[in-house]
């Protein structure tokens, strides 16, 4: 069924070179049936990507090793699961997962707009062009269809890839990555036609939201999975390819603030064309660090010699899109200006100001060791204290910000106006700044602030709920009827979550670590940690060594935690040892207790790390929140779709 | 193999009939071109946006108002302007139908 794969794929390139073609040719020369055939073709594209996609699917499930993708991810003793999730463990499933993601999105793009014929006319060979590069280098350079003859047993899948967060944090991860390209193609479509009105960010709303929600959900997974799996005790560790994923984030973020000055005031055109092209160039770019080689990182796995290719795509893609804004320049002109620097729309631009910042400090940190590789012929590295300092030095301020920025009208607020609004929030930050000092939090400058900060935010957006709720009399009415804006603000609740929990779980954690015998313990925070035995089993594919430790606090025990070790004899890298974690969630600060068995010695000794990380369990909350926030300000609102329905119903079809 | 082949290129059959689908279903079409919007259109676009950002403005500006975010005193200075803006966004608007529909009745 190899052949069937191949064929398909061939197909789909095909379908994208016609697409791209056909459709710049017919959007140029306004051909309205060549336009309909490369929309076709679009549409077709992802049928065959799906059927090459199944393909591979199934030789995964049958263990089928007469593919070499199939003898080089899997082996016989690899539950179904993990097997079907080997379709993007490695660099050739990626890719086709790439594909078939972007080609999904395509199609239902070309279906959602099918009434919009104008404005998808160059949208759909943007799309194309995108899509065929993905296609020629499953072609032509990677293919997951290359066949030998079946060794007896596969190669086995990397140990710290057998975990249920790998069947979810990969392809969450790619729906963000492809879900950017789709406002990328609208935003490049819109300047292609010269139509610069806000028809393209209305049909991109939602598609902008999405991808950023995967991307945020799917690092959270990526996060948890570190933890819990890694076992080194942390959850972010500034990893190349981490950053990579978090870099096109912080650009939509940018983007989805500042279009609403675009869509509020007509301002930031050239801007927003910036930060859409940014963010989809960044994500092309995250897959070249992952694929290419040139970094060191944890995801070493995926490292292969196609980064050369993504390298020149990103910067063919950098000219077209720089070269395509600065020639419709003219078309992007704001009519209006900033009236004052105390407004609404202000503070979105100082938050831009600061994501973008952010943004391009931790691409620099990414690059500086591969640039002086390059220039200077010197290995040197950019470590945690680099994006410490500067996310502190522009997160905290973002953070205030999420607060700042709701309390401020738009156009422009008088100090009187600000003195009402901000009187509340300023307390609440002032009364917690001061008990935290008090109780001793002050032994950590940044997560002190932090936390005062949090307290203002957290003032500030029930303030805003609870005006908004007398106003209109009920929380479900205020909600409803603007989705968006308290969508927005429930998901700056999940980030805020998220910085009081990254502050007290990196601020304000313990750790201790010792050798200990059987019958010795070790103190830390309150915790009594007594090693009790030590015991070994067999599994199907492991073996496992677990140390037990009872964990006492005073004269009770809370938990009996398991830490230890597993082997595994056949992987792709040969034998490999895995750190098992071992974790108590402690409801009364809703914090971990977290074991690392960091070596154990055949005599029994057990060198046992232990962290004590206080509010840690806001981070994942966080997660949840921003799912719900997100969910509630992309719902359909029906009062909003029949204006947009009325605005563009004289436009032709 | 020779299973895959035959499903290969059942599968490029198919696709090629869907590629052509737009010219097999309308051989002879009484106009093969892309609806462009006219320059007319094009402002009566940038019209309507305009007037739906002066309106949403004074719905924010009322709701802001009303929570207590903008004061009595900067809500006054401010609605006028906006209540002028919306109105000859509106006017413009309906000064293009009346004159769209003289033309329809003219028949030109």
């Amino acid at each position: 069924m190899a052949a069937l794969g191949r064929a398909a794929l061939l197909l789909s390139f095909g379908l994208l070179v016609y697409a791209l073609v056909a459709g710049s040719f017919a959007a140029w020369k306004r051909r309205r049936r060549l336009a309909l055939s490369a929309q076709n073709a679009l549409l077709a594209s992802f049928g065959t990507t799906l059927v090459a996609a199944g393909v591979l699917w199934a030789a995964l499930a049958r263990h089928d090793f007469s593919f070499v993708y199939v003898a080089e991810h899997t082996n016989i003793q690899l539950p179904l699961g993990y097997r079907l999730s080997a379709f993007w463990g490695g660099q050739e499933g990626s890719l086709l997962l790439w594909l078939l993601v972007l080609s999904g999105y395509a199609a239902l793009v070309v279906w959602l707009n099918r009434r919009t014929r104008e404005l998808m006319a160059w949208v759909v060979p943007v799309l194309a062009g995108i899509a065929t590069f993905f296609a020629f280098m499953l072609c032509f350079v990677s293919s997951p269809f290359g066949t030998a003859p079946a060794p007896a047993d596969g190669a086995g899948m990397v140990p710290s890839l057998q975990n249920p967060y790998m069947l979810a944090h990969p392809p969450l991860l790619y729906l963000g990555y492809v879900g950017l390209t789709i406002p990328f193609a609208f935003a490049m479509g819109a300047l292609l036609s010269r139509r610069t009105d806000e028809r393209w960010l209305v049909a991109t709303r939602r598609w902008t939201l999405s991808a950023w929600m995967f991307l945020g959900v799917g690092q959270l997974i990526g996060a948890h999975w570190a933890y819990v799996e890694i076992g080194w005790g942390g959850y972010y560790a500034w990893d190349p390819v981490e950053n990579a994923a978090l870099m096109p984030w912080l650009a939509a973020t940018a983007f989805l603030h500042s279009v609403m000055i675009q869509e509020k005031r007509g301002m930031l055109k050239v801007w927003n064309m910036v930060l859409v092209s940014l963010a989809f160039l960044l994500s092309i770019f995250g897959t070249f660090l992952t694929r290419s080689g040139v970094i060191n990182s944890i995801h070493s796995f995926s490292q292969s010699s196609i980064g050369g290719w993504f390298l020149g795509f990103v910067v063919a893609c950098t000219v077209f899109a720089v070269g395509l804004i600065y020639l419709r320049l003219p078309l992007l002109r704001a009519r209006t200006k900033l009236e004052s620097l105390v407004s609404r729309e202000a503070a979105f631009l100082y938050n831009n100001l600061l994501l973008v910042a952010l943004c391009l400090t931790i691409l620099w940190g990414v690059m500086y060791p591969v640039l002086t590789q390059a220039v200077r012929g010197e290995t040197r590295s950019v470590s945690k204290p680099y994006y410490d300092f500067f996310l502190h030095t522009f997160g905290l301020p973002l953070l205030l910000l999420m607060g700042i920025g709701p309390l401020v009208a738009w156009r422009r607020a008088s100090l009187r106006a600000l003195g009402k609004t901000f009187l509340i929030p300023l307390a609440a930050a002032v009364v917690t700044g001061g008990v935290l000092i008090g109780l001793g939090f002050n032994s950590s400058l940044p997560g002190l602030l932090a936390y005062t900060f949090s307290a203002f935010v957290a003032a500030s957006i029930a303030l805003e709920f609870v005006r908004g709720t007398r106003a209109t009399g009920s929380l479900f009415r205020l909600i409803g009827k603007n989705r968006r804006r308290y969508g927005g603000y429930i998901v700056h609740a999940a980030i805020l979550l998220l910085a009081i929990g990254i502050a007290g779980s990196s601020a304000y954690q313990t750790v201790r670590e010792r050798g200990l015998h059987v019958g010795q313990s070790l103190e830390i925070a309150g915790y009594t940690l007594h090693y009790e035995a030590l015991q070994t089993r067999k599994t199907a594919n492991a073996v496992e060594t677990r140390a037990v430790v009872k964990a006492t606090r005073g004269n009770s025990t809370v938990a009996i935690l398991h830490p230890g070790k597993n082997l595994y004899p056949v992987t792709p890298l040969g034998p490999q040892t895995s750190n098992e974690v071992s974790i108590y969630h402690d409801p009364r600060n809703l914090g971990d207790l977290f074991l690392i068995a960091d070596q154990i010695d055949p005599n029994g000794t057990l060198y046992l790390k232990a962290l004590v990380k206080p509010l840690v369990n806001l981070v994942w909350a966080a997660g949840f929140l921003f799912l719900f926030g997100s969910l509630v300000a992309m719902w359909p609102d029906a009062v909003e779709q029949r204006r947009l329905a009325e605005r563009y119903a004289a436009a032709p079809a | 193999m020779t299973l895959a082949l035959v499903l290969a290129a059942g599968l490029a059959l198919a696709v090629v009939l869907f590629v052509a689908r737009p010219f097999l279903r309308d051989p002879t079409p009484v106009s093969d071109v892309l609806d462009e919007p006219s320059e007319l259109e094009h402002r009566r676009l940038e019209l309507v946006e305009e007037r739906d950002r002066a309106l949403a403005a004074l719905k924010e500006l009322e709701f802001d108002h009303r929570t207590g975010k903008v004061t009595d005193e900067d809500y006054r200075q401010q609605v006028g302007p906006l209540r002028r803006s919306a109105a000859a966004a509106l006017r413009a608007l309906e000064l293009r139908t009346e004159a769209k529909h003289e033309r329809i009745a003219s028949g030109r």
